[in-house]
């Protein structure tokens, strides 16, 4: 459907609009940081309206992409600036603008330190996501994807905890060795194609032997930003020392971009290399499943334990991604979104308690159920999505996952559904140490109740997780058409091995 | 009508548990306990005027899953199984919500309790309506749930929330066979709805398919996969150490969840894919040897505990077993008719000693009873209703739907069947014996609690001893007015198409003509088994203690559950525990961030400080590396023009 506005250069672009307002703000220290706070709530509310806009606007009966937009940029043959979405990003970017307003709630009180910077910062930071998902030229989204380190890395090193430093240049160590990677693929593809866009390239047929590499160098940048293992290690640090805004915003929206660059480009792009390759993203997707699960248990710190169990979550992921079944892929879209609201969800659980305890270490807690019911009841939900409950969103994309799976090989399904046990078992050790028991430290039984503030964070978040648990279907009516068109691409492919 | 009967619990949980947050326990009692007594009865009206009649019906509600060719609907699914499930749960549940206001009167969460008690009772009733797999599952796993909040309900008591999660993990378990077996049936026929899936059995039959890298018969797999969801859920050998511990809840709970229904939802899968499973015989035999050996198990368990709760729990376990070895024999129905008389007079017994508990001001070590029966007659005469019908006797609810499970098992003519026989008769000779022991420990003797809390022994409240009396009218007549209807010589037009039997599986037609002594032999043992507990416990009270000197090892293999839950914990939970500390500390620290970013960064710097280390700032430090420079460039260029 073409609009004659450019929407989504507008909805990419409304957070900066914030940043202007936030850079205009006068006055003595309480007025800024009080209108800062209501800049930043206020634009990204307004971006999440239009997003719905969009969403309603957006048609998902139709294969390709939609509100189109293109211009001149760069002065360059084939660099364009070129923007659109279809049903594999559309999702993504309502999680983007629905998270963000979030994440901004959940810093309220918790950060009181250059408040304003920080709004800079994750006004900065929304523009950048929504640009990943809409940019339809590969240079475009080059840039929208690399820039999005640099307000985490400021978030995470200025307003994280004791150790930000370390863990944000590693974070950034291991972001970036995987881009440069990805930025040679690319001039390469820019020469060879003679476009940088995106549909043309999707259109393009690379010779088998380039795709192989190609597939590799994309493949160093997703993996890391997924992660998968064992180029995970990062995500723990960062997600400790990360403020509860910057964990929810790096587990809800960051890690998807891996997933989404498998889907955008892996498959598509070089699907003979997708298919090759498929038995090693599955090892590695395995051992994450198991690995990190079992790390997961080894935890004493909560944050770090549900770091790790993304990690596990996000194996199941690119299984679903590299099955290359219909099940498969839409199981693991579905997944990602689910897990984009449950990891949010649970991650602003942890920052909750740690706003009134200072800790994070599990053994401080116990018995938290006495003081803050509502909290029990929201985190013991949010716990059940995360361990794959029917009748929760975690349990359509688990599922789908692993029906995909089953279909490229038992064992995978096999050796994959022993997550769901392991999952089981850390989550609702962490519930139990945390939650249940007589509360007997007095920092404990002083902790006050949930505030309307927090639980008007929670509240959407539970709706959508039950909703989607329930009614899944207009998520994956959404996705449907994509989905077939990547299929289709991979299909040709194997046809063209087929008769080499 | 179908649809009212499964979402009235729903309704009641959802505003109890607003109540709950009201702190208002009034609304909370009202709105769940309004909820499951009109959906008790309309089930019962669904029974007398659908399934009796044999109308099936099947209520369409909504779009769940659809991707490719994976479709799954929420859909309720009405038939003669579903029918008598819903009876049972429904009638149970109602009883056991109403036992609940008299038992949970002290406690401050009451809103709370029956919110859970209404939530378990829908997800229960989604299970038993499902029509594919998927909501089945979807049931299987909501009343883990449910069961999960209920164990774990008194979540100040480590014991209880350990319980809690040990039965939602061993739970799972048994649901990653399950949800394999889905994906199984999915890539062999295309589908997960029933009626599609039975549709194909037949054809499937001699098909294999392959699994781990090994060919093996289709239906077998998708079976054995499907009966380990089962053995979780239903307790089984194996898969059995959640129950025990489950007793850790309220007892209303372990009336409900873990003795009438919840742990019934194994045999009632088995039943509902009785048109699947009739074609795989390996598994059928599979399912009447774990049955027959759990059977047994549990009773030599049960017999030497001293928790009044365990011992009901073990024995829960041990009739389990009946039921599953009736449908390994393929006779289902007699499976179904002892699943409905054994949530009668199951519940009845865990009502009664809940009752006992409630007298004895929360006791519930047998060692500190005996000796009240005459301050609590009615609790008292109960309890014998529910043991005579457990154990069997002539005309009770346990004497017709046993009786005929060994008789089908007998009737099978087959080793299996006869290994189930023999077993079955063995725990029912143990069965009595741990029965009588109980009723002997807890009422009669001298009193072994403290005169304090013998002056407080009272009769409990009318709205706690309505339901037993409730129940107790199911436990004598239920099993002599289904008898003609369940398993008569007409049970076919019953059960309709809801239960397919193959013609050549006879154990349910011949169930009706096995020799005397075969019929008689469940009375005899049964009477034996009194007996005998009547002189351990009665008679020569020092008997007990003898006989376990004596027999010390097995007694301690007894008592000690065979130490199952040891041999787990060795084997497993504690090498993962310790296996992710190794991952964590080793793979994680040690080797990736050791040699990747670390080491990296480590590299970086050492190289760093080398390269500061040379601009030492002494110009013959630089001359002389000039010089080697010069000297080298001259060297390779020479080379290569003589080269």
């Amino acid at each position: 459907m073409e609009t004659t506005w450019p929407i989504l250069t507008i909805l990419t672009f409304l957070p900066m609009i914030g940043v202007v307002f936030l850079l205009l703000i006068r006055g003595d220290d309480d007025v800024v940081i009080r209108n800062s706070r209501n800049v930043a709530l206020w634009v990204s509310g307004f971006t999440f309206v239009m997003s719905l806009f969009v969403l309603f606007n957006f048609d998902p009966a139709v294969a390709g992409y939609q509100f189109e937009d293109r211009g001149i940029w760069l002065a360059l043959d084939g660099i364009g600036y070129h923007m659109g979405v279809d049903g594999i990003s559309m999702p993504f970017v309502v999680l983007t603008t629905l998270l963000t307003p979030l994440a901004i709630l959940a810093s309220w009180k918790s950060v009181t330190l250059r408040v304003r910077e920080y709004m800079i910062a994750f006004m900065l930071l929304e523009t950048l996501m929504i640009g990943t998902f809409c940019a339809l030229d590969m240079v475009l989204f080059y840039l929208f994807f690399e820039a999005v380190l640099i307000p985490m890395f400021l978030i995470i090193g200025i307003w994280g905890g004791m150790r930000r430093v370390y863990a944000s240049f590693k974070f950034f160590l291991y972001t970036l060795a995987g881009s440069v990677l990805m930025l040679v693929a690319m001039l390469y593809m820019a020469t060879t194609a003679q476009t940088t866009d995106i549909p043309l390239l999707q259109e393009f047929a690379f010779s088998p032997a380039a795709q192989t590499w190609l597939f590799l160098a994309f493949f160093a940048s997703f993996a890391v930003k997924v992660p998968m293992w064992p180029v995970h290690t990062w995500l723990p640090d960062a997600h400790v020392e990360a403020p509860t805004a910057g964990s929810m915003i790096l587990a809800g929206i960051l890690l998807k971009m891996g997933g989404y660059g498998f889907l955008r480009f892996s498959l598509p792009m070089f699907p003979e290399a997708s298919v090759y390759f498929a038995p090693m993203i599955f090892s590695l997707s395995v051992v994450a499943v198991i690995y990190t699960s079992l790390v997961a248990l080894a935890q004493t710190d909560m944050k770090k334990m549900i770091a790790y169990s993304s990690v596990a979550h996000m194996g199941f992921v690119t299984i679903g991604i590299f099955t290359m079944t219909e099940q498969g892929i839409a199981g693991a879209m579905f997944q990602m979104i689910s897990h984009g609201l449950v990891s949010a969800a649970l991650f602003f659980a942890v920052g909750v308690v740690y706003d009134r305890l200072h800790t994070r270490e599990i053994d401080a807690y116990g018995g938290v159920a006495d003081s803050m019911p509502r909290y029990a009841a929201f985190f013991m939900l949010m716990m059940l999505a995360s361990v794959g409950l029917p009748g929760t969103s975690g349990f359509v994309g688990e599922f789908l996952v692993l029906v995909g799976a089953w279909q490229s090989s038992t064992l995978l399904a096999f050796l994959t559904a022993t997550g769901l046990i392991l999952g089981a078992t850390y989550m609702l050790w962490l519930y139990r140490r945390v939650v249940f028991g007589r509360a007997e430290k007095e920092e404990v039984i002083a902790m006050t109740p949930l505030e309307g503030r927090e639980m008007l964070i929670f509240a959407p978040l539970t709706v959508l997780v039950l909703w989607y648990g329930i009614f899944p279907g207009g998520l994956l009516d959404t996705m449907q058409p994509a989905i077939a068109t990547i299929l289709g691409h991979v299909a040709d492919a194997a046809d063209a091995m087929g008769t080499q | 009508m179908i649809t009212a009967i499964v979402f009235l619990p729903l309704l009641g949980a959802i505003g109890a548990g607003i109540f709950s947050l009201m702190k208002n326990d009034r609304g909370g009692f009202i709105v769940s306990i309004g909820g499951i007594m009109l959906s008790m009865v309309l089930s019962w009206v669904a029974f007398i005027t659908m399934a009796v009649p044999g109308i099936n019906e099947t209520v369409f509600l909504a779009k769940w899953i659809s991707s490719g060719g994976f479709e799954v609907d929420w859909a309720l699914r009405y038939d003669a199984l579903t029918a008598v499930m819903m009876i049972v749960v429904t009638t149970v549940s109602a009883m056991v919500h109403l036992y609940s206001v008299g038992y949970m009167s002290h406690d401050n969460a009451k809103p709370r309790f029956m919110a859970y008690l209404s939530l378990f009772t829908f997800a229960m009733l989604m299970l038993v309506t499902a029509d594919n797999l998927v909501q089945m599952f979807f049931g299987w796993e909501g009343v883990g749930v449910a069961s999960y909040l209920l164990i774990g309900f008194w979540y100040h008591r480590p014991s209880a929330h350990e319980a809690a999660m040990k039965a939602f993990v061993v739970n799972r378990v048994g649901d990653f066979g399950y949800a394999l077996g889905i994906f199984a049936i999915f890539a062999m026929t295309g589908s997960v709805q029933l009626d599609e899936i039975f549709a194909m059995a037949p054809d499937l039959a001699g098909r294999s398919i392959e699994f781990l890298s090994f060919e093996v018969p289709a239906l077998e797999l998708a079976g054995m996969l499907l009966f380990i969801g089962a053995m979780g859920k239903s307790a089984q050998l194996g898969l059995h150490t959640w129950l025990p511990d489950a007793m850790e809840g309220p007892t209303p709970v372990s009336a409900l969840i873990h003795a009438a229904t919840m742990v019934t939802a194994g045999v009632f899968m088995v039943c509902r894919l009785s048109p699947m499973l009739e074609f795989a015989p390996f598994t059928l035999d599979f399912i009447t040897i774990v049955g027959a050996l759990t059977a047994i198990f549990a009773a030599t368990i049960g017999f030497t505990q001293f928790d009044i709760k365990r011992v009901i729990a073990y024995s829960t376990c041990s009739q389990l077993g009946y039921m599953f070895f009736a449908a390994g024999v393929s006779a289902y129905p007699a499976a179904m008719f002892h699943l409905t008389t054994h949530a009668f007079f199951k519940a009845l017994l865990f009502l009664g000693a809940g009752s006992v508990i409630h007298a004895l001001s929360d006791e519930q070590d047998m060692r500190r009873m005996g000796g009240v029966w005459k301050k609590i007659p009615f609790t008292y005469s109960m309890m014998w209703i529910g043991s005579l019908a457990l154990a069997g006797f002539p005309f009770f609810a346990g004497y017709f739907s046993k009786d005929m499970i060994l008789e089908a098992a007998w009737a099978q003519h087959r080793f299996t069947g006869e290994f189930a026989y023999i077993l079955g008769i063995m725990a029912a000779f143990l069965t009595a014996f741990y029965s009588w022991r109980l009723l002997f420990m807890t009422f009669h003797g001298k009193p072994r609690a403290s005169d304090e809390v013998m002056s407080h022994v009272h009769e409990s409240p009318l709205v706690m001893t309505i339901p037993l009396f409730v129940l107790a009218i199911g436990a004598v007549f239920s099993g002599f007015l289904l008898y003609d209807l369940f398993v008569g010589h007409h049970w076919n037009d019953f059960w309709g198409n809801s239960i397919l039997i193959l013609p050549e599986h006879t154990a349910m037609a011949d169930a009706h003509h096995v020799p005397k002594i075969i019929k008689l032999m469940p009375l005899i043992v049964g009477v034996a088994g009194v007996t005998l507990a009547w002189l351990f416990y009665i008679a020569v009270p020092g008997m007990p203690a003898l006989v376990a000197r004596v027999f010390k090892p097995l007694h301690l293999l007894f008592f000690n559950k065979w130490f199952v839950d040891e041999l787990y914990d060795a084997l497993l939970v504690r090498p993962s525990v310790r296996l992710g500390r190794l991952f964590w500390s080793r793979g994680d620290i040690g080797i990736i961030d050791a040699f990747g970013p670390n080491g990296m960064s480590a590299l970086v710097s050492r190289f760093s400080v080398l390269c500061s280390r040379m601009q030492t700032g002494y110009v013959f430090h630089y001359a002389f590396a000039m010089l080697i420079g010069v000297v080298a460039l001259v060297a390779w260029y020479a080379r290569t023009i003589g080269g």
